[in-house]
């Protein structure tokens, strides 16, 4: 059995110290930016749709960009993601189309997909609980001779739960190829990581696994790619899953429900949003000479009219049959669906007995 | 019926190579009842895994195996054991061939010994079929022959949907009957006329089956017992229920879990709403206790027993 240090403490940057990633030329910057330009756009529209009754509560990713955008560019197409709620536009990313993630924001049935189609599990509204699942698929897949791996995103508060824990140490020891990672974004609603944990990094806790941890700034999507491309390259290589913890900060509320004025460092939230993700990776490019006024402006144009397309096509949807109420749940019904289905309809028709 | 059993899986990993077994001590040792003996010697390690101790890990992990092509079916290694599992169950595998719009099929079997009258310690004796049964999108299967242990497993194997299959362990090894030899499918939902009779109907699964039985035997002369073995919980056999109430009148539902909203309320409730011009008399539940299941020394005064279905059998005809 390998020897494992406990995981490095010092978080990997690439931003910040000006270094250039390997393999990634301006085309792959570019698209890394082109991604992370419509996530944020998604999020932002979603709040004032929000706002505006258009969709209900909404699950905020404001400056976790870097985070979604730099894993899921480190996969290939036929990786699985693992989405938590934090992670609920992650399918953008895939060709899911902006209409369907804000369906299911709508509380819509036609925010239904099928994983299979896009490798993206559906997402996983309890905590912690998509971690098996992963571990499952990437275990499953290798038992076929598939050289696809998983990717389970998760947040700080998920390492407390059984099921991380239980699907980590099913992945250690199935040595399945997956990428356990962790969006420590520092707060589940109003529990601060301190209150989560007392390992000195949650890194630390891949050692327990027996498998490695790297530690990586969240707010830096180049130091996310490398990092979950490094460990995408051992998953596949036959070397089981490793843990990514991506520390970063939530600058925004949880939810649209939640007001963090009540226990966030407000201080703190104005300090993090001026490093904010986005804008950081901008000025890198920009550095480099890859992006100009034109192109940004063309980028951020393109996701602004996806996203108006989206809320208009969600909106334009018509409601949902009540069959829909008794469909799916089962590939073969229990008789009794039918009966109920038969009632409501007869009720709905206004033949009330 | 334990090596019934072990051979529907025989049967169905030899047929279907997405077939593959999990669970605790189900590898080497052939699981603590020997369920699954001989299987990873047959079928190779991949198929019939040793897992980590993590009934709700293991479950969630056989969600993902579903999704990679895989059947799996997954051994609880007993019935109170089982809790964990209900995490998975409720939250994910009950519902998520809905949140796919019916796009991802969920083939998985939860399956594992049940029931008391075994001497054995805590929490190896529960019946636990109402938490089950009570999540939509799965369904419940419990056998009470051999020939049904085998041929229920098997259904549920090839079922697209989620099905937890109980196995009475009480008559694991004391229900010998034949079993046929190969391939051999009990259709899920179909129930089972274990002896016909006029007077009176006793509703059973599992365990309680063959106790109904007895307890007819010792009615003979005095009453004509029927006896209904549901087989499934869901889907359930209504027609079977109504059909066999229609004809005696008299209805007795036997289940060893405990009373309150047990598998039994919900039959007296579809009774009362569908039968109650046929019945002659109240529908009657012979049941566990609503305590905790026992230690074993006090345990067969909890278990429902052949007196106890007598005496109920006995006051419904002098309704």
């Amino acid at each position: 059995m390998a020897q494992l240090a406990p995981g490095e403490h010092e978080l990997r940057r690439v931003i910040d110290e000006d270094r250039e990633v390997d393999g990634l030329g301006e085309q792959e910057l570019l698209e890394l930016y082109r991604s992370m330009v419509l996530l944020r756009t998604y999020d932002e529209r979603s709040v004032v749709y929000h706002r505006q009754g258009r969709i209900g509560t909404y699950a905020i990713f404001w400056n976790h960009e870097a985070m979604q955008a730099g894993a899921v560019h480190a996969l290939d197409d036929e990786d699985w993601i693992f989405p938590s709620y934090r992670e609920s536009a992650i399918g953008l990313l895939r060709g899911i189309p902006a209409a369907t993630v804000l369906h299911w924001w709508r509380g819509h049935p036609a925010g239904w997909w099928n994983p299979a189609d896009y490798n993206v599990a559906s997402i996983c509204v309890p905590i912690a609980t998509q971690v098996p699942h992963a571990a499952g698929l990437a275990w499953g897949k290798k038992l076929k001779g598939e050289s696809a791996c998983a990717l389970a995103f998760f947040g700080d508060g998920a390492t407390s739960e059984g099921a991380f824990h239980e699907g980590a140490n099913f992945a250690a020891v199935m040595q399945a190829p997956l990428v356990l990672f962790c969006n420590n974004n520092q707060w589940a609603i109003s529990t601060p990581l301190s209150a989560q944990t007392r390992a000195a990094a949650l890194v630390d806790k891949a050692v327990g696994y027996g498998i490695p941890g790297i530690r990586v700034d969240g707010g830096d999507v180049l130091a996310v790619f490398e990092a979950t491309r490094e460990a995408v390259e051992r998953a596949r290589a036959g070397g089981g899953p490793t843990f990514v913890e991506a520390v970063s900060y939530r600058t925004a509320p949880h939810a649209t429900a939640d007001d963090p004025r009540a226990y966030i460092d407000l201080d703190r939230v104005e300090q993090e949003k001026q490093n904010e993700c986005l804008g950081r990776y901008e000025r890198y490019l920009r550095r480099l000479g890859i992006l100009g006024d034109d192109l940004d402006a063309a980028l951020r144009a393109e996701a602004a009219d996806l996203l108006r397309d989206g809320i208009a096509q969600a909106e334009a949807e018509p409601d949902a049959d009540v069959s829909l109420l008794f469909e799916n749940a089962y590939a073969n019904p229990p008789a009794s669906l039918r009966t109920d289905l038969a009632e409501l309809r007869r009720i709905l028709g206004g033949d009330v007995g | 019926m334990v090596e019934a059993i072990n051979d529907a899986f025989h049967v169905e990993l030899e047929r279907d190579d997405s077939v593959l077994v999990l669970g605790e001590d189900v590898g080497r040792a052939g699981g603590v009842f020997r369920a699954t003996a001989g299987l990873r010697d047959r079928f190779g390690a991949d198929r019939c895994v040793d897992t980590p101790l993590a009934e709700a890990g293991l479950l969630g992990t056989a969600v993902g195996l579903c999704m990679a092509g895989w059947r799996p079916v997954t051994e609880m290694q007993y019935d109170a054991f089982s809790y964990p599992c209900l995490d998975q169950l409720i939250t994910h595998v009950g519902r998520y061939r809905w949140r796919t719009g019916g796009g991802m099929e969920f083939p998985l079997v939860v399956r594992m010994p049940y029931g008391g009258g075994v001497r054995a310690p805590e929490l190896h004796d529960d019946s636990p079929e109402t938490y089950y049964v009570h999540t939509p999108g799965v369904k419940v299967a419990i056998p009470s022959t051999p020939a049904d242990a085998k041929g229920l497993l098997a259904a549920a194997i090839r079922d697209p949907d989620p099905v937890v299959v109980l196995e009475p362990k009480l008559i694991y090894r004391t229900e010998r009957s034949p079993v046929p030899d190969g391939e051999h499918v009990v259709p899920l939902g179909e129930a089972r006329l274990a002896r016909e009779g006029d007077d009176v109907t006793l509703v059973a699964y599992g365990a309680m089956v063959p106790l109904c039985e007895r307890a007819a035997d010792v009615l003979d002369g005095e009453a004509s017992v029927e006896v209904l073995d549901l087989r499934t919980l869901r889907p359930l056999d209504e027609e079977a229920l109504l059909a066999s109430a229609a004809k005696t009148g008299r209805v007795v539902i036997v289940q060893e879990a405990p009373r309150t909203a047990g598998f039994g309320a919900e039959l007296a409730a579809i009774l009362a709403e569908k039968a109650i011009l046929e019945l002659r008399g109240p529908v009657l539940r012979v049941t566990g206790y609503d305590v905790p299941y026992p230690y074993w020394k006090i345990e067969d005064a909890y278990m429902p027993s052949v007196e106890r279905v007598v005496d109920a059998v006995r006051k419904l005809l002098a309704f």
